[in-house]
């Protein structure tokens, strides 16, 4: 009883003083995020490229109770801002958690034989959050507590033909998590990993939907409760922790002649 | 025929099959139409064809849903207009506002609550959705906004609401919300043995309380014709009542279609039944929760599958108060006819005008039931019920409607061919082209 009361009063203390940062907030499964976030009253910070889609949803984060909401417009393919808007939003506060929802998905078949489109999925999947980790870990470790919540992706588990370059880049980003979780570790700073599975978002408009597509706003409640608890993996939904484990145990003999 | 033609088209009832394209609106800044026709899309609980487009493309609205302002101290409300009724529901009644008019869903979105002039049990308090609204924007297809009020562009404020959407696209919306001090009903209960009983039972509690309500065992015949147990509530001032059981959200969604024989002249007679026999005593006073009162069947996801994969048709009429008779005569029919409505539902609809050219609601008897699909059979009793509401002088409600002839749309619905007028040369409906054939 009394653990249940103080962990409440924490996320009450929390909510009202420190801040929650959003890297990518225009995307889909971040606004959720974001919702419930505001709805407990933390301060939040929104960063993306499109100044008119961050205005909008700053407008409905005020409304739904964030006590204090900032923007940054800022496109994180561009790496030389990122120290830039960092050391703008360590100059609000303590930074009591930090959500890195960016990212792209393009169609595998449009760019498996292009060096080029290549490079540029490694980068806005992997490279440009690892940049951004890079960059906020040390900052964290001064602030001596903190959540880094990175959303990677099923896609990560295991390198498919359909999907292996974005599934590459997801899972470069999941083993760079593993190893700044166990880095941070004894700096009380916590890293959690989300994969979400099939998501029906504005990024996923063009694929037709089965059954074992889940909406933004039950991948988004999945992660705050996650980010509560501290877990250091989640798949979101839950049934995809199954489906991976199935997944990645396929000897590799007969998984190449798979057609996932 | 292609796999994808078979599957129901997105509206509530299943009954049509076709592929159904659709697009997905993010921003509001950033809306650009196709060049196909287009239909506005909420979250498809219109039950028939007055939510779908055949050959052309709906603007699906569902994710236009953020909040633009709130004035707290009024309960007024700005808010894209994909925003549904559950999630203002979420946002407000923590603060103690509610929405003035609900339907018996809360997955309806502003817009199309608004496009369909919704009401609820509360008509005779409080009048249509409509009434409701301060002010929304249209978008029309030839870029033009237009901000339409009750004072500004007003004739475009009247064609849109009940508009089914097809002025243009309502981009935002201006809402009033109602002051209440607990999330809690207070409802009453009452088992009543006829018809009569019912009518007698609605003029006095249409005086004491702010809903009113009867759900009707359509099965009963002879003396008993039209029992049911009528229901009177209002907001509780009273904060919680932790005793009581609450009916969350989708607990769980029906996994599958049920067969088509799942729901037949015995299990709907059954289930009849059984409810009118539930209640033992003639009246119950009882809390419930906002969520149980208003929308029972929310608790259930995808309920609509429950009458199989050949879908189901609702039947909605409204009956002039002075010919009671037809009513009566129109009860009489649900309960010689062969299947029998599973769920039906009798209200007394109060004076209130409603604001829109083609708003359904008008004074008198509005009656609501529906029928698993059984083809021609079930078409040809819908159809002597037509012959009923419009020899009484009543109408239909297009928002439940996939099969009323052109005929009789524009009887219950005499402006028609004023409101045409404002119909934005790039939108269109099935319902529509339906009624143009």
């Amino acid at each position: 009883m009394n653990t249940t009361m103080n962990t409440t009063m924490n996320i009450e203390n929390n909510s009202t003083q420190a801040w929650v940062v959003i890297f990518g907030a225009t995307s889909a499964i971040a606004y959720e995020v974001a919702k419930i976030h505001a709805e407990r009253g933390y301060r939040i910070a929104l960063i993306g490229r499109s100044p008119e889609k961050i205005e909008v949803l700053a407008q409905d984060l005020r409304i739904r109770g964030s006590k204090d909401l900032k923007t940054f417009i800022c496109d994180l393919n561009d790496n030389s801002a990122h120290q830039h808007v960092i050391n703008s939003i360590f100059e609000l506060g303590i930074i009591d958690r930090v959500l890195f929802a960016h990212g792209t998905l393009p169609n595998q078949k449009d760019i498996e034989d292009s060096v080029e489109a290549t490079m540029q999925c490694i980068q806005d999947n992997a490279l440009s959050t690892i940049r951004l980790l890079t960059l906020i870990a040390p900052k964290m470790v001064v602030q001596k507590r903190g959540l880094l919540a990175v959303i990677s992706s099923v896609a990560g588990d295991r390198g498919r033909k359909s999907n292996y370059i974005y599934g590459a880049s997801k899972g470069f980003l999941t083993r760079f998590c593993e190893g700044l979780r166990n880095r941070l570790l004894n700096d009380g700073v916590h890293v959690l990993t989300i994969k979400p599975g099939f998501v029906d978002t504005p990024m996923t408009a063009e694929f037709p939907k089965s059954g074992l597509w889940a909406t933004p706003q039950k991948v988004g409640a999945d992660i705050t409760k996650a980010m509560d608890k501290k877990r250091n993996t989640i798949y979101t939904p839950w049934f995809w922790q199954f489906i991976m484990l199935i997944i990645q145990h396929i000897p590799e003999a007969i998984f190449k002649k798979l057609s996932l | 025929m292609d796999k994808a033609d078979q599957t129901p088209a997105p509206s509530w009832g299943r009954y049509f099959k076709w592929h159904q394209p659709r697009q997905k609106l993010q921003w509001r800044h950033q809306i650009s139409f196709p060049d196909l026709k287009v239909l506005p899309y909420g979250l498809g609980r219109s039950y028939g064809d007055s939510c779908l487009l055949q050959h052309g493309t709906l603007l699906d609205c569902s994710n236009l849903n953020r909040l633009i302002h709130f004035d707290k101290e009024n309960g007024i409300l700005t808010a894209e207009a994909g925003l549904s009724l559950r999630d203002i529901l979420e946002f407000a009644v923590p603060k103690g506002w509610f929405l003035p008019v609900t339907p018996g869903s809360q997955f309806v979105t502003l817009g199309g609550a608004i496009a369909n002039d919704v009401h609820g049990k509360n008509h005779h308090r409080a009048g249509n959705f409509g009434h409701h609204i301060l002010e929304f924007t249209l978008l029309r297809s030839n870029g033009e906004t237009l901000h339409c009020s009750r004072t500004e562009n007003s004739e475009w404020f009247a064609a849109t609401v009940g508009g089914l959407g097809l002025t243009g696209l309502i981009v935002s919306v201006t809402i009033k919300l109602k002051s209440i001090h607990s999330p809690w009903m207070d409802v009453t209960s009452i088992k009543y043995s006829n018809f009569d009983e019912f009518c007698a039972l609605s003029d006095s509690y249409s005086k004491s309380h702010e809903y009113t309500v009867a759900w009707v065992d359509a099965c009963a015949t002879g003396h008993n014709l039209g029992r049911g147990i009528f229901l009177a509530a209002h907001h509780s001032e009273v904060g919680v009542h932790d005793d009581v059981k609450i009916n969350k959200q989708p607990g769980f969604n029906l996994p599958f279609t049920f067969p088509n024989f799942a729901l037949n002249a015995f299990t709907v007679r059954a289930f009849n039944t059984l409810y009118y026999a539930r209640q033992q005593q003639r009246i119950v006073n009882q809390p419930q929760h906002y969520r149980n009162y208003f929308y029972p069947l929310d608790g259930i996801g995808q309920w609509n599958k429950m009458y199989g994969s050949r879908g189901f048709l609702q039947y909605q009429c409204v009956i002039p108060k002075e010919n009671k008779e037809a009513m009566r005569s129109l009860i009489e029919s649900v309960a010689h006819s062969k299947t029998g409505s599973f769920l039906t539902v009798l209200k007394e609809f109060g004076n209130i005008k409603s604001l829109g050219m083609m708003s359904f609601p008008r004074p008198g008897y509005t009656f609501a039931l529906d029928f698993a699909n059984q083809g021609q059979s079930t078409l040809r009793l819908l159809s002597r019920f037509d012959a009923i509401v419009s020899e009484a002088q009543g109408a239909v409600y297009p928002a439940k409607d996939a099969r009323m002839s052109a005929q009789h749309f524009r009887q219950y619905f005499p402006k028609w061919q004023a409101w045409q007028k404002f119909i934005d040369p790039a939108f269109s409906s099935s319902f529509w082209q339906r009624m143009l054939e």
